[in-house]
């Protein structure tokens, strides 16, 4: 199928939930009227050998074990459930539960996905991973990949960012990887994919495409998700064993929400758990400069799937503005989509301002610095937790919400000293601290 | 309202070259580029120098199957104002002065927003033959199918040297005015050498049941026209003309068209 008019596909999954079904697992290539694969054919067959190849792996014991034995003893994992008990006081007496993924080997969640793709890139015989990346971290955790199995790595990210994040350049090339700067277009986040997708086609005899998110063309929402979802598993594990009961709320942060949907997925099927996410709301929503897709997008189809997006009356598509890099992208994954559209999440904006607040009670109240993209979601618990404290504040104190804590803020030193004005003006810190610098 | 019965203008096009024995020279150009105006002349300057076809593209912010030449120009052009309105501009305006065929080349996001049956109305009230898809597959297209239906309109999409036989043959059947062979795993723009891909993806097209194959990607002289129109019914040239109309405008895309075409001719390869 296609575009079927939009409605009763959404509105049978929604009720179908209801009635006790499952949203688990979806695999793809459509979740309701988003995903499937709007790519060029010379692609397609790329796809479908891709797809054939995870579908056998996942059934694999070998290739479980592979991902079983890499999370444990090169990531870290699992990765701890922390309770914020000074930050909580801030989020009207909630209990504010962290799962930190910020203590993953490179810092954040994108390992997950990076080391199953890279393992699937093996088996599918191909010697060369290429990747897009915005600030770098996705671009740092792919060359992670690459020198750990032996690929080659090369890594796509505009010519601005290049200059902005020079130090995660060098990063990517102390692993191997090649950093090409990108021209092309607006020289952001999604000229990079752009050209990935440009250098794919020219050599997918060889190569795989490492996308860092759960969007794109069929197989890679439900794909990437698959390799996340171990966030969730052992987020609601952990909660089970520390608290006995289920949490209340999980909020995460959403750019193409690949760290979203590995912990949502581990409470689809849970109605008691409220679950939210919240995009990249900018300078604010009604000033036009902000990452809010689902908010304020519509349906489109962009890099290979139909999903909200950013765009204008011509179907052009609209540069976001962010100050997270990891979230400044004007599209969304299509089970985002999906589950915004069956209302089983909640996805809100949440302003640069708000979002840098979070960041500095985070690091004063529980000695972590958090990445900025993660202090979306800080934030976005803040307002969870002072809603159910409106509510009802003796009950608010038993509420439990669990935030993804999706990678830590070592990166966003620069930005954070710029916004807070801690530099001395003229420093080189203060001359590179605009807009996301990386130290 | 059109039906499915009505004939094929790209076939037309192409069945008319066969009959002079040549191949058909279909050109792209990007609308908006220069200016919507000069994009005008040089679609007329090509059709009256040789070209069957024109296929006129929309500049689109993520063109993913372009390279550098197509990508500066439609930037160029969006950067210049263009709107996706337009383009039907452009086709009337080369439709009512010559006798051309002319397709329009799109991604498939600004049709979405239009609504693909609005645009689909819009494009057959231009004069246009069709559209060509370089990011929709048959397997995502049934409205446009539908709509396509409804007002006649030709539907080309592509099939590569990765399409596997049971990709080809559904996109040959999907498809209505001619089949486009991308000659090699790449995206636009002139290369030295046709690839000796080009030659196995027409064939398999052929076998799948195509009567009308054409090949591009990479095209940019007469003498790989002549190669290419051994074996395809038609040759698609784009980087070539639209560098060559940046370079020395409207009467040099007439003298590269005029040019190119010499290569048409099958009598002698």
């Amino acid at each position: 199928m296609a575009e079927a008019p939009s409605g009763n596909a959404d509105n049978n999954a929604a009720e179908a939930f209801l009635q006790g079904g499952s949203l688990k697992h979806a695999p793809g290539p459509y979740f309701g009227n988003y995903g499937g694969r709007w790519m060029p054919e010379s692609l397609i067959a790329a796809l479908d050998e891709l797809e054939e190849t995870f579908n056998k792996a996942k059934d694999d014991p070998e290739f479980r074990a592979q991902i079983a034995d890499l999370n444990k003893n090169y990531s870290g994992r699992p990765s701890l459930l922390t309770e914020a008990k000074r930050f909580s006081q801030h989020a009207g007496g909630v209990r504010v539960f962290l799962k930190r993924e910020d203590l993953n080997h490179t810092g954040s969640h994108k390992i997950n996905n990076v080391l199953g793709q890279a393992l699937l890139a093996k088996r599918m015989g191909k010697t060369r991973v290429i990747a897009e990346t915005g600030a770098g971290q996705h671009g740092v955790a792919s060359a992670t990949a690459a020198a750990l199995m032996g690929l080659e790595c090369v890594v796509y990210m505009g010519a601005e960012d290049c200059r902005r994040q020079a130090l995660n350049v060098a990063r990517m090339e102390l692993l191997g990887a090649t950093v090409i700067p990108v021209t092309s277009g607006s020289q952001t986040l999604k000229d990079a994919i752009n050209d990935a997708l440009r250098d794919w086609v020219a050599n997918v005899d060889n190569t795989h495409y490492l996308l860092g998110t759960a969007a794109g063309a069929h197989p890679f929402p439900a794909m990437v998700r698959y390799f996340h979802e171990v966030i969730g598993e052992e987020a609601r594990a952990q909660i089970l064993e520390q608290e006995g009961r289920l949490p209340d709320a999980v909020c995460a942060c959403i750019g193409g929400g690949s760290n979203a949907i590995g912990i949502f997925h581990g409470f689809l099927d849970d109605p008691s758990v409220k679950i939210y996410g919240f995009e990249a709301g900018g300078d604010g929503v009604e000033t036009g400069r902000h990452a809010a897709t689902i908010t304020l997008g519509k349906p489109g189809v962009l890099h290979g799937a139909r999903s909200y997006l950013m765009q204008d009356d011509d179907g052009q598509t609209i540069e976001s503005h962010s100050i997270s890099a990891g979230l400044d992208y004007p599209g969304v994954g299509p089970e985002h989509s999906y589950l915004a559209d069956i209302g089983r999440v909640s996805y809100e904006p949440i302003t640069d301002s708000e979002a840098m607040e979070a960041f500095r009670l985070l690091c004063r109240t529980e000695g972590i610095i958090p990445a900025i993209e993660s202090s979306h979601a800080l934030a976005g618990a803040i307002k969870v937790g002072q809603r159910l404290a409106a509510d009802d504040a003796e009950a608010a104190r038993d509420k439990i919400v669990i935030v993804n804590l999706s990678g830590r803020g070592d990166k966003d030193v620069a930005t954070a000293a710029e916004w807070f004005d801690l530099l001395d003006k003229g420093s080189a810190e203060s001359e590179i601290g605009k807009e996301g610098e990386q130290l | 309202m059109s039906t499915a019965q009505t004939i094929s203008k790209s076939a037309v096009a192409i069945d008319k070259a066969r009959a002079e024995g040549r191949a058909a020279l279909i050109a792209y150009l990007p609308a908006g580029y220069p200016s919507v105006e000069d994009s005008i002349a040089a679609g007329i300057a090509a059709a009256r120098n040789g070209a069957d076809l024109i296929e006129i593209g929309i500049p689109y912010s993520d063109p993913v199957m372009d390279g550098q030449v197509i990508q500066a120009a439609t930037t160029e052009a969006l950067a210049k104002g263009f709107s996706v309105n337009q383009v039907f501009d452009v086709l009337r305006g080369i439709t009512s002065q010559t006798d051309a065929a002319v397709l329009v080349m799109t991604y498939w996001n600004p049709v979405v927003r239009m609504g693909v049956d609005e645009f689909s109305r819009r494009l057959s009230e231009a004069g246009g033959a069709g559209l060509i898809t370089p990011d929709l597959i048959p397997d995502e297209a049934a409205e446009w199918m539908e709509a396509s239906d409804k007002y006649g309109l030709d539907r080309v999409f592509l099939v590569a040297p990765s399409s596997t036989a049971e990709r080809m043959q559904r996109t040959v059947d999907a498809s209505r005015g001619f089949v486009y062979a991308v000659s090699i795993m790449g995206v636009t723009g002139a290369r030295s050498s046709v690839s000796t891909a080009a030659k196995d993806v027409v064939a398999a097209a052929h076998n799948a049941g195509a009567e009308r194959v054409c090949v591009g990607l990479g095209v940019s002289n007469a003498d790989q026209v002549r190669e290419i129109a051994a074996y395809a019914e038609g040759v698609i040239v784009g980087t070539a003309l639209v560098k060559t109309l940046g370079d020395g405008g409207v009467d040099a895309v007439a003298t590269l068209t005029k040019d190119l075409s010499t290569g048409l001719s099958r009598e002698k390869a």
